[in-house]
């Protein structure tokens, strides 16, 4: 299409983060105007605005957390009505950060710089055992939301080594950008949060990295476009355009070559509001763990290779389970399927297949066998998919979802707190 | 339950708004409102408070603590979210307009609700046109300096009055239909390129 007067206006709700940036660069860079389409992005400060603005129809389509659709399609979300996913925003770039004496704690019970999630997740085992031991009180952790991507992944780790997330430790709600304040005042004792909200407790001097999610669950998915389903229903062409725009922001922000024009657009008041030096961290996976010189961490982050604007039901699937898993939702065959439903790769297919795209053939996998880089079977063109093993080994096959939540011995609900 | 017996709690880091809707709801009859303006509540200032309503603005990222707090807390007597009943529409987008969300403990009828979120809204409302006005203000002072230093600028360089310097300014605007303050800076910024200061 040749650049046309914007004929379609697309109203999108984000939150100031690294992953909202396909969303942004699709209009800062005129992707979405070569697409006809006038995307109005506004600025959200929490992820109750955008639920409720997406319900309410002031937003068309958001950032929004991987599992928030889902919660939202399931009617656990207070205004209800469906949310589709047609695409992913990216793969990882999240980490787990503790304050520094948790850290110093974790590094006499062995913990090093290696960021290995089953060495960090016993060297913390111990801290905890030891503060219970000494009746201190239980280290508490923050995720950003209770229908997130962190908390399943902060729990999953932490059960997986052992702490009952629901009674060892206790969990809390904190917004990102305040994650490093609450680490420095002693509110919290570590958090799991996308970038560069890890990097900014680092160069505070007040918290350590751990580990990151991409570790955890290699090629692990992160934030969603996420689309009132009734508007998708009535506006499927602005839709497949919206997703073609974004596919091009998707290939701009992997180039590595464009990350310091990336980070200095993002840095702007009106997006991110965050120094670029902040960011390039989160952008490039060249990360500080602690102090010390930053690390190339593996696979830390994907806006568009390894198909990771794909919207792979088992992805869905499998934040379902977890929802199952810890007591948020019930598995029967009606959830599933509207679960299933609200996972929409026939749309990305629609809309990207002509324009040549790899795109896969299947739209579920069994997630946690790919232990390399592997080619798939595509309609047209390569593609390579995984590593996408989870630390411990376990795999879930989306057919069998409740033989893999009872696989697990720590599951249920927690109790309430005090 | 009587008008002042209704707890409110307001959430708000900005205090000076949070006053203002303080004052206002204590105005129509509501005694018992409290405020917490920490940018960190706790549970124990909510429980505190035991609020039958909450109202938190809409910029504050707060409220996805909050709501977490009242999901998992025991000690809080749970609100809900007042985007529950769809026929409430107008109330709702009202509120948001304004920049404002409610929360409800079960049990405060919704006839109830309208009156105190009635009063939120306005007082809300009021707030932001109050800091509108301060802004426009602030505007209208800052573009009177611009407008003074160019005037300076073409006394001194054109060797004329102050009047003439102005009537110059205004003629030039008209001209290129621009605001006067516009044609003013376009002036410093040359001043400034030609004699090699800051850009």
């Amino acid at each position: 299409m040749t650049a046309t007067s914007p004929t379609v206006t697309i109203r999108a709700g984000f939150i100031p983060l690294l992953d909202a940036a396909i969303l942004i660069i699709a209009r800062i860079k005129g992707f979405a105007e070569e697409e006809g389409i006038d995307l109005t992005l506004v600025q959200e400060f929490s992820w109750a605005n955008i639920r409720d603005r997406v319900a309410l129809g002031h937003f068309d389509v958001a950032h929004m957390l991987a599992p928030m659709p889902i919660a939202a399609s399931l009617g656990l979300t207070p205004f209800g009505g469906a949310v589709i996913t047609p695409m992913c925003l990216g793969l990882g770039g999240n980490a787990v950060t503790v304050s520094n004496a948790v850290w110093y704690g974790m590094s006499v019970a062995g913990a090093d710089n290696g960021g290995d999630p089953k060495a960090m997740g016993d060297a913390l085992r111990a801290v905890v055992a030891e503060r219970k031991a000494k009746g201190l009180p239980k280290l508490t952790f923050a995720v950003v939301h209770p229908f997130s991507s962190h908390n399943y992944y902060l729990r999953y780790w932490l059960a997986a080594c052992g702490i009952d997330p629901r009674t060892d430790v206790g969990l809390t709600v904190v917004p990102p950008p305040y994650m490093a304040d609450a680490l420095a005042g002693g509110h919290i004792d570590g958090y799991c949060v996308g970038e560069p909200w890890n990097s900014a407790s680092v160069v505070a001097g007040v918290g350590h990295i751990v580990t990151t999610t991409s570790a955890i669950w290699k090629s692990s998915p992160e934030k969603v476009l996420g689309a009132r389903a009734d508007w998708a229903e009535r506006n499927p062409e602005a839709l497949a355009a919206l997703l073609r725009a974004m596919h091009r922001a998707s290939l701009w922000c992997d180039a590595p070559r464009n990350a310091p024009e990336l980070v200095e657009l993002l840095s702007s008041s009106r997006y991110l509001d965050v120094a670029p030096s902040t960011m390039m961290a989160g952008l490039t996976g060249r990360i500080t763990l602690g102090a010390g010189q930053p690390q190339p961490v593996q696979d830390f982050r994907y806006f568009a290779k390894r198909a990771a604007t794909f919207p792979w039901v088992s992805h869905g699937l499998w934040f379902f389970s977890q929802m199952v898993r810890w007591g948020q939702a019930e598995l029967t065959p009606a959830t599933l399927e509207t679960v299933r439903q609200s996972l929409r790769p026939d749309l990305y297919r629609r809309a990207l297949g002509p324009l040549g795209v790899a795109l896969p053939n299947a739209s579920a996998k069994i997630e946690g066998t790919l232990t390399m880089e592997t080619p798939v079977a595509t309609a047209n063109g390569r593609l390579f998919l995984g590593p996408d093993g989870f630390f411990d080994g376990k795999v879930f096959d989306p057919d069998l979802i409740g033989d893999y939540v009872n696989s697990f011995d720590i599951r249920g609900p927690g109790p309430l707190d005090d | 339950m009587s008008e002042a017996d209704i707890r409110i709690l307001v959430i708000d880091d900005n205090r000076i708004r949070a006053s203002v809707i303080e004052e206002g709801l204590r105005e129509a009859g509501y005694s018992r409102v409290s405020i917490i303006a920490d940018s960190r509540p706790s549970v124990r200032a909510i429980v505190e408070a035991d609020p039958d309503v909450v109202f938190i603005d809409l910029e504050n990222p707060n409220r996805d603590v909050l709501e977490h707090m009242f999901q998992v807390s025991r000690a809080i007597s749970r609100p809900i979210a007042m985007f529950v009943d769809r026929s409430d529409r107008a109330m709702i987008e009202a509120a948001v307009d304004a920049g404002v969300s409610a929360y409800i403990v079960d049990g405060l009828k919704k006839e109830r609700l309208k009156p105190i979120l009635d009063t939120a809204i306005s007082r809300f409302n009021a707030f932001s046109r109050m800091r509108e006005e301060l802004d426009r203000t602030k505007r209208a002072l800052e573009e009177r300096k611009v407008i003074d230093r160019a005037k300076g600028i073409l006394m001194r360089l054109r060797g004329i009055g102050e009047e003439d310097a102005h009537a110059l300014l205004r003629r030039t605007a008209m001209n290129e239909n621009r605001r006067i303050a516009d044609v003013a800076q376009s002036v410093l910024t040359a001043a400034d390129l030609l004699s090699g200061g800051k850009p």
